[in-house]
């Protein structure tokens, strides 16, 4: 992230005469201070996040069904199993692992080009542009649960508003919305984008309001066009957002899960259910935390790669 | 320098109009969907699946929330308190833990202190699927399954709180801190008298946020309740469908009542969860 400079700096000590009295105090309040401040913290930081990183390499190794089977050491086995393609477990993993892949691919160049147009739109001056911005972002404090059974209704095949508003318009008006491939795709894609398309306008948003206007303005006495001062003014400042929310954005679709909980309900025939979905299932109801352990850890390797692969593709733009 | 510049001239007629035509198009895109939800709860069983889109209903009526409320099955009043509870703990555990520790990051000097830190930046780069299964072994292990605590604590020590609180002490002058000392502040009186009201903002992004996290969570207790009585709105909401497929006046009203909460909360603290979001991008 940082470049090596900041590492070579002396460490920070702003003018030791005049504050030299004040710092002896700070130093002399007692020492055990700053831990009981980070105790509480650090307590449930070790518990609930360090350990679970240790606890889920050691549990990925172990042929371990809670409750019955004590969980003995198998080495690569589960993970051999998964990769090997074969037997119910794998096959249905990577089919969730392929669910996931397409729901980020398709979601994720709509979530981060169509929040920016409507940032662009909300940067404009107008009447009530704060209004329309809290409105625009709604849906997203609404969570999936009641976006996922509101749209469940929506797309209803026979009863819902969507397909008699198509009749409506002299389109087709059958279409299976949420059992259906690959109109169960678009259910999912086009929802996730309705509910979250506000939140990633909002951090556009905050950055666009950041550019000098001045730059603006010198594009302008240059003759640079809209389209113009969008590619060479507004672009160039937003490299660091634009990739800070495609790494969250991709986080986030690959975590997909209530919506096919609720939407599709994970039809047709399981063909929707996200790799996340899966782990849950086979760790949380079926118990089998040792093949859970190593789709986890499958999956957080691939987000990760994902993530690399991104700031490194930003990097050589940033380059060029 | 700007200030000099002409004043600009208001763009043409016609663009404005388009750009109106735009907003008011978006407007009912991400309202209508919202209105059709309120207006099937008031509706018949059968007006609420008969193909006029009407936004008004023909016969208003209490139906769909008098028989969720009179239904044991779903609780959905007990579901409503489950959530609220389990949200405001966990707002309360997070942000106090993560005020702590930032302030304590943030401006005092002890051994450990570079070092834990980077521990605590280094899992935001952590996949949240990787505290999956542990946090089920370890919920299990506790006796948590099924209870408040499961949902409450697991989440509480996340490293963004303190990494947007630390960002946020880092920046207040050390010479308030300086003069509070020379006037005989102690360290705990220093933080609780000059620092925590000075970071009021920061901390009531992070509460509305960790609120909002909490009560939208959707997957955890899916699997980590298993009582009816127990369940929060979200998952409450899967049992809800469950027992009513056909009926989507009920499970519109079970929608609606899930979101009277969030939407009362997001009226009042619009502000602050705006400019959460558009911080965390950033600092990001």
């Amino acid at each position: 992230m940082s470049s090596a400079a900041p590492s070579l700096s002396p460490p920070r000590r702003d003018s030791p005469v005049a504050a030299g009295g004040a710092r002896r105090h700070l130093r002399s309040g007692s020492p055990v201070t700053p831990y009981l401040f980070l105790g509480p913290f650090l307590i449930l930081f070790t518990v609930f996040v360090l350990a679970p990183i240790l606890v889920l390499a050691w549990s990925s190794t172990r042929q371990w069904i809670l409750g019955f089977d004590s969980g003995g050491f198998v080495g690569w086995a589960n993970y051999a199993s998964l990769l090997s393609g074969e037997g119910v477990l794998s096959e249905e993993f990577w089919r969730g692992m392929r669910v996931t892949a397409i729901f980020t691919v398709l979601s994720v160049p709509l979530l981060v080009t169509i929040p920016f147009a409507l940032a662009l739109l909300l940067n404009l001056r107008f009447r009530g542009r704060t209004v329309f911005r809290a409105l625009y972002f709604a849906p997203y404090v609404l969570g999936v649960a009641v976006v996922g059974v509101l749209w469940h209704f929506l797309l209803d095949a026979q009863v819902g508003p969507v397909n008699h508003l198509l009749g409506a318009l002299g389109l087709p008006d059958s279409i299976a919305w949420t059992t259906s491939l690959p109109a169960a795709w678009v259910s999912l894609v086009g929802v996730t984008v309705w509910w979250t398309v506000g939140f990633n306008a909002v951090i556009y948003l905050a950055a666009l309001q950041e550019v000098p206007a001045e730059l603006y303005e010198a594009a302008r006495v240059d003759g640079a066009g809209a389209w113009r001062r969008l590619w060479t003014v507004t672009i160039p400042h937003m490299h660091r957002v634009l990739q800070f929310v495609v790494v969250i954005t991709i986080i986030a679709s690959a975590n997909m899960y209530g919506q096919s909980a609720l939407i599709t309900n994970e039809q047709p025939g399981g063909a929707t259910r996200t790799a996340i979905g899966y782990i849950a299932q086979t760790g949380m109801q079926s118990y089998d935390i040792g093949m859970a352990s190593a789709m986890s850890m499958a999956l957080a390797l691939c987000l990760i790669l994902a993530s690399l692969l991104v700031n490194q593709l930003f990097r050589f733009v940033g380059k060029v | 320098m700007s200030a000099v510049l002409p004043t600009r001239r208001r763009p043409l007629q016609p663009r404005r109009i388009a750009l109106w035509v735009l907003i008011i198009a978006l407007t009912a895109v991400f309202a209508m969907p919202l209105l059709y939800m309120l207006s099937t709860a008031f509706k018949t069983p059968a007006e609420s699946v008969s193909p006029d889109f009407r936004i008004w209903p023909q016969e208003p009526t209490l139906g769909a929330f008098r028989q969720i409320l009179g239904d044991d099955s779903v609780p959905v009043l007990r579901w409503v308190g489950n959530s609220l509870l389990v949200a405001v703990a966990h707002s309360a555990l997070t942000v106090t833990l993560a005020v702590l520790a930032a302030y304590a990051l943030a401006r005092m000097e002890f051994r450990g202190r570079r070092l834990m830190m980077g521990a605590i930046l280094a899992t935001m780069f952590v996949p949240a699927v990787v505290m999956l299964i542990p946090h089920f072994l370890i919920v299990n292990s506790l006796g948590w399954l099924n209870s408040y605590a499961a949902l409450i604590i697991p989440g509480a020590a996340g490293a963004f709180g303190v990494f947007f609180l630390r960002q946020f002490f880092a920046g207040i002058p050390r010479e308030l801190e300086e003069a509070a000392i020379v006037d005989g502040c102690t360290q705990w009186s220093t933080f609780a008298r000059i620092m925590l009201p000075l970071a009021r903002p920061a901390i009531a992004t992070l509460v509305v946020l960790s609120f909002l996290s909490s009560w939208n969570d959707y997957l955890w207790p899916v699997y980590v309740l298993f009582s009816g009585d127990m369940q929060t709105l979200p998952s409450g909401l899967r049992l809800l469908q469950a027992e009513n497929t056909t009926r989507y006046d009920v499970m519109m009203a079970g929608a609606v009542i899930a979101s009277v909460p969030v939407l009362a909360l997001y009226v009042a603290a619009q502000r602050w969860i705006i400019e959460g979001v558009s911080t965390s991008g950033i600092k990001g």
